[in-house]
């Protein structure tokens, strides 16, 4: 996985396939925007999720975000480092800093979502 | 500084108990705890100086200036403590509401309530007032509960939507959530105020009612209020008043003859009660005609000569076990019996006096966040000074250091580096000299000695505290 | 005006100042139309009368009868210096700490008297306490659907009749379903009270145990001074415990101020509604003490936040905490012991009642009269008694039904003095 191959919502998260399952984080930005992260409240593993509803929190000292799943489909997995320490994404938010891995997904769905080069246009808009 | 547990020596007693003069009696083994509580072990003394160090590491109005934006820390007057502590008041059992037969044993308290309700209902132009939410927020979520009995009652199953402005209290939202409406945020306008056509368009037949601070949280009076109340009510749709920042207007206008179906007082604010840091406050609420028989009940009413209770015939039902937080309303009656019709009036002329002259020494300094029209209180960005490396926070934590305490900064959301200042009337010239005389050298600090800013404070017990390990490493209690 | 300092010439000096002629032109941007035209506010009164006055309407309230009315709401000792510390303006003229440095009183206290009510209820996590007993138990309610995901709440028969009924008002439009029993069975909680609202003292660790097996949250709502005694919500496996904080050292003040306390166990932290405090150090390690997990609050979340709860008791959390501290570990163990010890004696001494409790009680207990509890009471107010609460008038009994509560504060005489009374005018 490396920033080009990911596909980005505009609520920046990314999602990207590692072995067969997808990882979701957020951004860069998001990371930036948030400050110092504190604390990440992650889904239910095998929770069948619709593409939109909210399904986890991230938290910093000043702010919460809602996370969004960024298409449909079954919680596989979690970051479980997390929750000792949130700091990784604010370290390594596209590697280390991961959120949850989805399976069972439709993959045509990621059609909707922006590539790098969309979201790096998108990120103008946003400052 | 130690913590109280840490003091605790085993063996060591404060208060004691007379001798049992009882036989001793104990419940069966299976319903009792293993251990006592591990409650601290020290000399009264010890717990009087712990106590006493704890207070002196805090900072009150009776302490220094506290332009607390939004929050209308003015002076609470000591008679107001005085009339609390009556005995006939403090230890006064709230059951003697609940049965009839123990009626003729409150009936001092009863005509307090019902002369305060009335008195709160008539400064606002309302019909009545109810005591029983005990804080500002409560007093909201009572509100909004009022206006969704309303639509009930009327038939409007589609009003599900309640409109608030992107400057509201963040609890304005979150009380018309718990209420069970869906929010829809109005965006300000340049000027800080709602855009009437913008208003407009956003008011739909889904729209159960709006929800106004005025004057605003950026200090400026809605001056286009009486349109959108003739706008809402001919969609049935209602108008929600936020008192946070009624010490602006009152005797001046009321919300009840600006349109207002209903509202909450922060009895806090402007009467006064003190804030006891952070709480206990007291958020009656105050109705117009339309919402009038969905009070909370019971409520106080007058039989002949004397007062009993009553529920209106549609009431929401019991927001309060009681009459709210009865012993805070009988500190702002006594504030307000004491000013009365005159002296009221003076309350609002004095406080936007001092948040325009405030406003007058410093806007050529520090950058205005709207153009001016403050009513209560002023409201400046310093966008300026950030953009040099001085944020709104190191300006805070330089008045505490220059003997102040600090602004509302940060709030509103829509002011960006925003700092927030609410003198309140009963500051002299002198204090809001000195205070501006501050926040001129803190600007002039900020241009020639940044770091000096960053460092600040450096006269507080603590300097500034790491809160993201607090939330990372969550220690909430000494177990 | 006493409390505005303000003389004419510094009002003419700020004007200057400012640029306008009168205090007037400042209220330029109300429109004329909108002015108030006049108001029915009485004149104002000096300082003097409004003792006065205030004095008068005090003496039209009852204080000072030998009282057994309880019902949640008991008349405790209050020790000399809860007044004397929490009456300093440092604390009660403070506001929300909004800037820590200047407020290490109100955050320190605020964490020790979460300690306090952790060291009480054998639980994990307090918050910095809630409006009262009743609000508390409206906000256990919605956290516990929040946690759980699920929407029934079920209310136990121990829970006190005033709290069903603002939990009604409080989630009238919410999707809550509330429903009575103790069947936790698809629910998100099962609401307890202990004692219960009559006084009867159970053990509520089974019911912990099915909530548990079902997925649902065990809620226990307890009444303070009882834990110097009795078994914790912490041992019984509660998830949430909840109280009225009002015995710890809060006047009875007809209603209010009270506090409501609230307690948790760590995995369910972050769901919790209200501030809490937490420790931290500053950039020379001194330590000190902030406002935390203030991104599940309000003002940061609005419409997504745990609950609209802006504030908390702070000074009378402040106040429950120094009574706690002067009575200490064995002296709260000691009130309890003689609340429940003057309790059993009366019990003893009213053999001409029938007790309605179907098992062991704290300090309160419930009675059926020979006559109308009601009438009853009325006779013995005229003697300087407050019997007690008629059942029926708070929907929790028949009309003969009355609550009976002791205190410490109760004698021997007093109890003795009380059995005589009651005998001859409840079988007259």
């Amino acid at each position: 996985m490396t920033p080009d191959t990911l596909r980005y919502t505009e609520e920046h998260e990314w999602i990207g396939e590692l072995n067969g399952q997808y990882l979701v984080g957020i951004t860069d930005f998001a990371q930036s925007q948030l400050g110092d992260i504190t604390y990440i409240e992650l889904p239910d593993v095998d929770r069948q999720v619709e593409a939109g509803e909210e399904i986890a929190v991230v938290e910093s000292v000043k702010a919460a975000s809602d996370i969004y799943a960024p298409i449909s489909g079954k919680i596989a997995g979690i970051n479980g480092a997390l929750d000792a320490n949130p700091e990784l994404t604010n370290k390594d938010p596209l590697g280390e800093g991961w959120f949850f891995k989805m399976t069972d997904v439709d993959v045509t769905e990621l059609d909707a979502l922006m590539d790098v080069s969309a979201y790096r246009t998108y990120l103008e808009t946003c400052s | 500084m130690q913590l109280i547990y840490e003091k605790s020596q085993p063996g060591r007693r404060a208060l004691t108990l007379d001798a049992l003069d009882v036989p001793t009696c104990s419940l069966p083994a299976d319903l009792c705890r293993a251990q006592d509580a591990r409650l601290p072990e020290m000399a009264e003394i010890d717990i009087v100086r712990h106590f006493t160090h704890l207070s002196q590491r805090n900072v009150g109005i009776d302490d220094t200036f506290y332009p607390l934006g939004s929050c209308t820390m003015k002076y609470n007057p000591k008679i107001t403590e005085v009339a609390a502590n009556e005995p006939g008041m403090a230890q006064l059992h709230p059951h003697f509401s609940s049965s009839p037969v123990f009626e003729s044993e409150c009936q001092g308290a009863y005509a307090l309530i019902h002369e305060l309700e009335r008195q709160l209902a008539e400064v606002a132009g309302m019909k009545a007032a109810s005591l029983q939410p005990i804080a500002g927020a409560h007093g909201e979520l009572t509100g909004t509960l009022l206006m969704a009995a309303y639509h009930r009652d009327h038939g409007n199953t589609h009003k599900d939507t309640i409109l608030i402005p992107d400057s509201a209290h963040g609890t304005n939202p979150a009380s018309a959530v718990m209420a069970g409406f869906k929010v829809v945020e109005v965006p300000s306008d340049k000027d800080g105020t709602i855009h009437l056509e913008t208003f407009e368009a956003m008011l739909t037949d889904k729209v159960a009612g709006i929800m106004l601070t005025c004057p605003n949280t950026h200090g400026l009076f809605e001056t286009d209020v009486a349109k959108i109340s003739e706008l809402a009510h001919a969609k049935d749709a209602l108008l929600y008043y936020d008192g946070a920042n009624l010490n602006a207007i009152v005797g001046q206008c009321r919300p009840g003859d600006l349109g207002f179906d209903v509202m909450h007082y922060n009895l806090h604010k402007t009467f006064a009660t003190p804030h006891g840091m952070g709480g206990p406050g007291c958020g009656p609420v105050g109705v117009g005609e339309r919402l009038l028989p969905y009070l909370p009940g019971p409520r106080v009413v007058k039989k002949d000569d004397s007062f009993t209770l009553a529920t209106p015939e549609k009431s929401i039902g019991r927001m309060a076990a009681f009459f709210g937080n009865f012993l805070i309303a009988v500190r702002a009656y006594a504030y307000m019996r004491h000013y009365g019709d005159a002296g009221m009036k003076e309350i609002s002329r004095n406080a936007v006096l001092n948040a325009n002259y405030i406003y007058a020494r410093l806007k050529d300094t520090y950058q205005s966040a709207f153009p001016g029209n403050y009513m209560h209180e002023c409201i400046f960005t310093a966008l300026p000074q950030a953009e040099k490396g001085v944020h709104a926070t190191d300006i805070a934590k330089s008045l505490l250091d220059r003997g102040f305490h600090a602004p509302t900064i940060y709030f509103p959301l829509t002011v960006k580096e925003c700092l927030m200042i609410e003198p309140t009337e009963t500051e002299s010239k002198e204090t809001l000299d000195a205070f501006c005389d501050a926040m001129l050298a803190i600007a002039e600090a900020a241009e020639s000695d940044p770091d000096s800013l960053h460092a600040a404070p450096r006269s507080t017990p603590v300097g500034r505290l790491d809160e993201v390990k607090a939330a990372r490493d969550l220690n909430c209690a000494c177990l | 005006m006493s409390w505005i300092p303000t003389t004419d010439a510094d009002q003419q000096a700020m004007l200057s100042v400012i640029g306008v002629d009168d205090v007037e032109s400042l209220f330029a941007s109300i429109p004329e139309p909108l002015r108030m035209q006049s108001w029915d506010i009485p004149p104002g009164m000096s300082e003097m009368a409004v003792r006065n006055h205030m004095a008068e309407l005090a003496a039209r309230n009852t204080v000072g009868h030998t009282s057994f009315l309880g019902g949640g709401y008991y008349d405790h000792y209050i020790p000399a210096a809860v007044d004397a510390l929490s009456g300093r303006s440092e604390f009660y003229t403070a506001y929300t700490p909004y800037q820590p440095e200047s407020s290490q009183g109100t955050l320190q206290s605020i964490y020790e008297y979460q300690s306090a009510i952790c060291r009480l209820t054998d639980m994990e996590f307090a918050n910095a306490s809630l409006y009262d007993g009743g609000t508390a138990v409206f906000e256990a309610a919605t956290m516990s659907a929040r946690i759980t995901r699920r929407n029934r709440i079920v209310i136990h028969p121990s829970l006190n009749p005033t709290y069903k009924a603002m939990l009604h008002t409080h989630a009238a439009n919410l999707d809550l379903e509330i429903v009575e029993g103790d069947d936790p069975e698809g629910a998100a909680c099962v609401i307890v009270q202990n004692p219960s609202f009559h006084g009867t003292v159970a053990d509520f660790t089974a019911l912990a145990e099915r909530c548990h097996a079902a997925k649902a949250l065990l809620v226990v709502s307890f009444y303070p001074v009882s834990l110097g005694m009795v078994k914790t919500p912490g041992e019984m496996g509660a998830d949430i415990a909840i109280a009225e904080g009002q015995s710890l050292g809060q006047p009875l003040g007809f209603g209010g101020p009270y506090l409501g306390i609230m307690a948790t166990l760590k995995k369910h932290v972050r769901k919790m509604p209200g501030r809490i405090a937490g420790e931290t150090q500053d950039s020379e390690g001194r330590r000190g003490f902030v406002l935390t997990l203030q991104a599940r609050e309000q003002h940061i979340r609005r419409t997504k936040a745990m609950s609209n709860i802006c504030s908390n008791q702070a000074l009378c959390a402040l106040r429950a905490l120094i009574h706690l501290t002067l009575w200490g570990k064995k002296g709260f163990k000691d009130v309890a012991v003689a609340c429940h010890s003057k309790a059993e004696y009366l019990k003893s001494k009213l053999g001409f009642v029938e007790i309605l409790n179907e098992g062991p009680t704290f300090n309160e207990f419930a009675v059926r009269l020979p006559r109308n509890a009601a009438d009853v009471c009325a006779a013995l107010l005229e003697e300087g008694f407050v019997a007690g609460l008629p059942l029926a008038d708070v929907n929790a009994g028949e009309a003969n039904d009355l609550l009976i509560a002791v205190t410490e504060k109760h004698s021997r005489e007093a109890l003795d003095a009380f059995a005589t009374a009651l005998e001859r005018v409840a079988c007259s």
